[in-house]
């Protein structure tokens, strides 16, 4: 395939249709301001922070993809969003307490989360970073055990093949290569599905990620980059990053490039499905720029009041994803008073089940150190065992 | 006829075309190895053979060739990618150190990583700057890697096999000066193990240990020392990680005296880890210390100095020598 025909197939959100009042206030994220750039930045987004569906050029042509979307599927999104943001709020209480050595928050990015997970198939393949949890509870992970890293008993509790969801990758940008090669792995296998790497605004600054562009543009490989700009990669606004709105980098490797309302479940549901079903057809890599905001700290070592101003978080309170849906679903009579009460009680059973987890987390086996260094065994790591086996029940000899 | 004679490169294209047959998973990356077989041809047919989709012509990036090559390892594949020169791997050092070496750890040994990642190294082809380093100490360093260099054309054929048929990543040195140097490989032996030294030549007095490109010079150091009544015997490390620290030691409790050999920089080099192992191994048996022989602590010369950056016969008998004298 060429550039040029991957080229063509960019939806078009330049069509000049005039677009609703709501949606073109929405097409101007405050965040945005600082960046130099020739176009104003669009944003597909179906629902806007007061919880009204809209119909406009910039969602046309991904609109149909959630037109199955029912009520209780509504419903289900929204349960997810909330479990999501209860499990991250239990961890980041746990890391207060002691329990936990760090954790990374995703409070505010529950529905880029949500929305592009539960796009997925069970037979996808997702690579995430280290802040995924609302994914990782689409692909049915068990929450309890991403916080193993966290807590310092492994560097990765689970097993990648059994969700479908490869391991939290911590150095910026580099699971991005390995969602690339195991997307030409599935074109090669002539397999049906399709691969997301998940990355932040921060990670698109690394080599890997223009790597990753590279290979999967010229191998056309079904794989789908899902950025989520949430502003601040720590300290550093995205001004730092780029001289161009995200999504515009993919159209110089050849491939789409859609920014999407990050807070928007719905619309993040719907840009996601239309690009692993140009992934599953052979149409190759997509980039998707869900354009959020980490409300909270880049992890729970750093104050973000040292860098970022009070009425910028504000501003973005007022897109609260997981509000958005409610006063949609109210609005809409897709939901009463009894759904969210029933749904508070089952997300405080679920903290508690956390938290108790997590209090009861065995400390490794010593021994384990050694374990795992090699598939095939090394004669080096042997003997250190041994050595280190020895010295240690030299301790029980003596008593 | 199961025994013929052919170069190292010869040798590795033998091999990794058996590799190409014998599992459909297999699959060569890298840059330029397709149509024009590599740049020191190894990989030469293969493409025309195997088409397209097993021998890939990659994008020049080298993160990216060991990256992509770790998502298709999670996919099932088994990649084998070329680092054109020693010198360019370390864009794809991240990718080796923080990611390959590491992914069957954080598993928790739920996943397996079986890329190799052949990388032509070492010195004396009068190259430019970056095609000439001994970086294999750099990667020995790193747990979860596994490291090794043939010195001749059977063990080429037979450790690139092993290589590729391990579970784990391996880094394959390829010593570029002796790639047309050619030797005896039987098709059907039984090869020896992948990560257990060889005495090459059978000797005394004293051992020199070296790998790659220098077991050549020792074996020519071992002949010209023999002239003047020594008996020096020569072991070819094969692996430096893991070392084979048992045969090192069976050598020296035989000769007691060990110079190790190799082109890297001495300082912290393989040659370091092989000193105080051995010397810890076998210190009542140790008549000298263990000497070293190496490259300086400086870049790697301009080719019109490379003669006196290498060690050459000269500095391993000066070695032995010295060795001798205590």
């Amino acid at each position: 395939m060429t550039v040029e025909s991957t080229a063509a197939r960019k939806p078009r959100r330049s069509s000049g249709t005039k677009r609703a009042a709501g949606a073109a206030s929405a097409a101007k994220p405050a965040a945005a301001t600082a960046q130099t750039q020739d176009v104003v930045p669009q944003l597909v987004q179906l629902l806007t922070p007061e919880g009204d569906r809209v119909d406009n050029a910039e969602n046309a042509e991904f609109a149909p993809f959630v037109a199955d979307i029912t009520t209780e599927d509504l419903r289900g999104l929204y349960r997810d969003m909330v479990m999501t943001r209860r499990f991250d709020g239990e961890a980041t209480a746990l890391q207060r307490q002691g329990e936990l050595g760090l954790w990374a928050s995703l409070l505010g990015q529950e529905a880029a989360q949500i929305g592009s997970g539960r796009a997925l198939n069970d037979e996808d393949y997702v690579f995430p970073t280290y802040r995924e949890h609302g994914v990782a509870w689409c692909r049915g992970v068990d929450p309890t055990n991403l916080l193993g890293m966290f807590r310092g008993v492994n560097h990765g509790g689970w097993d990648p093949n059994t969700n479908n969801f490869h391991l939290y990758t911590i150095v910026i940008g580099s699971q991005t290569l390995h969602a690339t090669g195991y997307a030409m792995g599935v074109a090669k296998d002539g397999a049906d599905s399709a691969v997301i790497a998940y990355f932040g605004d921060g990670a698109s600054s690394q080599g890997d990620v223009a790597e990753a562009f590279t290979f999967s543009a010229v191998y056309n490989s079904p794989v789908v980059f899902f950025c989520q700009n949430n502003q601040w990669a720590i300290s550093e606004p995205t001004e730092r990053q780029m001289r161009v709105p995200l999504y515009q980098r993919a159209q110089g490797f050849g491939f789409p490039g859609v920014r999407v309302d990050g807070n928007d479940v719905l619309a993040c549901l719907a840009v996601t499905r239309w690009a692993l079903d140009r992934a599953r057809r052979g149409e190759g890599p997509t980039l998707v720029e869900a354009f959020t905001y980490r409300m909270g700290a880049h992890t729970t070592s750093d104050d973000p009041t040292k860098y970022r101003r009070d009425e910028e978080t504000a501003a973005w309170e007022a897109k609260d994803p997981i509000l958005r849906l409610k006063a949609h679903l109210l609005a809409t009579g897709g939901a009463d008073e009894a759904f969210f009460t029933e749904l508070e009680a089952e997300s405080e059973a679920m903290g508690k089940r956390v938290r108790e987890a997590v209090r009861a987390m065995p400390d490794p086996d010593t021994m384990a150190i050694f374990e795992n260094v090699y598939a095939d065994g090394h004669a080096l790591v042997d003997e250190e065992r041994a050595q280190f086996a020895a010295y240690l029940a030299s301790f029980e000899e003596g008593h | 006829m199961a025994v013929e004679k052919m170069s190292i490169a010869k040798a590795l294209n033998e091999s990794l075309r058996k590799a190409l047959e014998q599992d459909p998973k297999v699959l060569i990356m890298g840059e330029d190895v397709g149509k024009l077989g590599g740049v020191f041809r190894i990989t030469d047919g293969l493409q025309k053979d195997f088409g397209e989709e097993r021998v890939i012509d990659t994008p020049l990036a080298e993160s990216g060739i060991v990256g992509t090559a770790i998502g298709l390892a999670l996919r099932g594949y088994r990649p084998v990618v070329e680092i054109q020169f020693d010198g360019f791997v370390f864009p794809a050092y991240d990718q080796i150190v923080t990611q390959l070496a590491k992914m069957h750890a954080r598993a928790l040994g739920k996943v397996k990583m079986p890329v190799v990642v052949r990388i032509p190294y070492a010195g004396g082809i009068g190259a430019v700057e970056h095609h000439s380093e001994s970086p294999e100490a750099l990667f020995a360093h790193v747990p979860g890697l596994k490291v090794v260099s043939p010195s001749n054309a059977s063990d080429a054929y037979w450790m690139l096999q092993q290589a590729i048929l391990s579970d784990d990543p391996v880094i394959f040195f390829e010593p570029k000066r002796r790639y047309w140097d050619k030797g005896e490989v039987d098709f059907d032996a039984i090869p020896g193990e992948l990560h257990k030294a060889r005495v090459s030549r059978e000797g005394s007095d004293v051992t020199l240990a070296a790998y790659g490109p220098m077991v050549k010079v020792c074996l020519e150091a071992a002949a010209a020392a023999a002239e003047e009544g020594k008996s020096v015997e020569v072991l070819d490390l094969r692996s430096m990680s893991p070392v084979d620290f048992d045969g090192i030691q069976a050598s020296v409790e035989k000769t007691r005296r060990l110079v190790v050999v190799h082109e890297a920089p001495v300082f912290l080099g393989v040659g370091s880890e092989v000193a105080a192992r051995i010397t810890e191994r076998c210190f009542y048996h140790l008549e000298a210390p263990v000497l070293r022989v190496g490259g300086f602590h400086a870049p790697y010369p301009p080719a019109r100095l490379e003669d006196e950056y290498l060690p050459g016969l000269d500095r391993v008998l000066d070695a032995v020598d010295r060795s001798l004298a205590y």
